[in-house]
């Protein structure tokens, strides 16, 4: 199968390169770009560990083909930082309040969380645990997971205050 | 997993996609949200040689509700479903049960159109459109046409779909406003299809059952909303349990599923008859 030539924006710089239409979308970030952020958990659309952010959306990675990311516009979790490379308000939450402990899961978590909280920035508790059931993690019981994305909802609400 | 290669097509109109597949017959297969489709083709169940992604097609997009009834574009996906407020209040059992599909990440992926279209006896949305008597429009070569929910369902996977038509929208008449709804699905954890779900409707001297996963197609049980339009709720269980076919699988022997089921059909017809107002 002949090679089609890619293009989209990531984390807000566009980047091209040939792949076979059947690549996924993870083993194209991931090999043809060396960006390593979104990991290959489970492959089967399951556990959330691959998940980016694209075209406003929060999608599983390995089950979307780089021929259907053609023009889009995608986030990882290298895009979450803040502008002068330090950590971002939701990955400094996930430090600072232990929502990881192997860290497998957790770009998918963080890029999941940050979708979660531009779309709703007051979510209960429940609401947050039902926001991030597309991830999975099998240390931390989802404790300080929960944890941490509620404090960074506060954190970034008393940001926006602040600016106002 | 890596699928075996295709070709890939992404047109920018319908007639241009349903031209892709009349040039290129069995090989060739519509792709949506992909989230039935990538994990089959994976798995290199399903043997795709071109690949037709509608994504581009922006008239199979979006939610019209005029006067009493809705029409909804094959592409609008699970997620826009669940956040369009006013379809929220005019259909609140579209919400339910697309809330209980998958995760949020295959909810903003996944669409109507490739829920009901599929054929998956899984799937929640064939239950609820026979529940809801919905009609389906498909488009081929040869123009289109309209097919009742209750008539497109043949066998697991085998459709009323002709190969070169694509389904283009799903249109339901809105229930009248305070009639009763439930859409209940038992399922394993987050992410899995249902051990057995049931949509109710219930209101104005008329009531509706449809079934999910409880036979190779979905189950529309018109003695069972015979029964619970009267108000016999017993007879309206026991009808649904008659007209089911479940088989053993993963999530259980027959005898546990049909115990499954009665427990969530009753569960629906209380809930819809509760919230029935009139």
């Amino acid at each position: 199968m002949s090679k089609m030539h890619v293009k989209f924006t990531l984390n807000g710089q566009e980047v091209e390169g040939l792949a076979e239409p059947r690549t996924l979308l993870i083993h194209f970030l991931r090999e043809n770009l060396r960006v390593t952020g979104p990991h290959i958990g489970c492959d089967t659309s399951h556990c959330g560990a691959c998940t980016v952010d694209m075209d406003g959306r929060s999608v599983k990675s390995c089950t979307v083909f780089v021929a259907q990311a053609n023009g889009a516009d995608v986030t990882t979790v290298e895009g979450l930082v803040n502008a002068d490379g330090s950590l971002g308000v939701i990955q400094e939450m996930f430090r600072e309040h232990h929502g990881l402990q192997c860290g497998y899961c957790t770009p998918g978590m963080i890029t999941r969380a940050h979708r979660l909280l531009q779309e709703n920035p007051t979510p209960t508790e429940e609401e947050v645990r039902f926001g991030i059931a597309g991830n999975l993690c099998r240390c931390t019981g989802y404790q300080n997971i929960v944890k941490a994305i509620m404090a960074a909802a506060d954190q970034l609400n008393a940001q926006k205050e602040a600016a106002e | 997993m890596i699928p075996a290669g295709f070709e890939y097509h992404r047109p920018a109109d319908l007639a241009s996609a349903i031209s892709l597949l009349t040039t290129h017959g069995d090989e060739a297969r519509v792709i949506a949200g992909g989230h039935s489709l990538i994990p089959m083709m994976k798995l290199r169940m399903a043997d795709v040689g071109h690949l037709v992604d509608l994504q581009s097609i922006e008239t199979m997009r979006g939610v019209r509700i005029d006067g009493d009834t809705v029409t909804i574009g094959a592409l609008t996906t699970q997620h826009e479903l669940i956040t369009h407020a006013e379809l929220a209040r005019r259909l609140p059992i579209l919400r339910e049960c697309a809330l209980l599909i998958a995760d949020p990440q295959v909810r903003y992926c996944g669409t109507l159109g490739g829920n009901v279209a599929n054929g998956d006896p899984g799937n929640d949305m064939p239950g609820l459109m026979q529940c809801l008597d919905a009609t389906y429009t498909v488009e081929g070569p040869d123009g289109a046409r309209q097919i009742k929910a209750r008539d497109f369902y043949e066998s697991a996977y085998f459709t009323a779909r002709g190969d070169e038509e694509i389904l283009t929208a799903v249109s339901i008449s809105l229930p009248a406003p305070g009639t009763g709804y439930a859409y209940e699905k038992q399922k394993r954890k987050i992410g899995d299809y249902a051990t057995a779900a049931c949509a109710v409707i219930v209101g104005g001297g008329t009531a509706s059952v449809a079934m999910t996963n409880l036979a190779d197609t979905p189950i529309w049980a018109e003695d069972a909303g015979t029964a619970l339009a009267s108000g016999d709720l017993d007879g309206a269980v026991a009808a649904a349990l008659a007209a089911i076919d479940p088989q053993e699988d993963m999530r259980g022997p027959i005898a546990f599923k049909r115990h499954v089921a009665g427990v969530v059909i009753r569960r629906a017809m209380q809930r819809a008859t509760d919230r029935a107002k009139g």
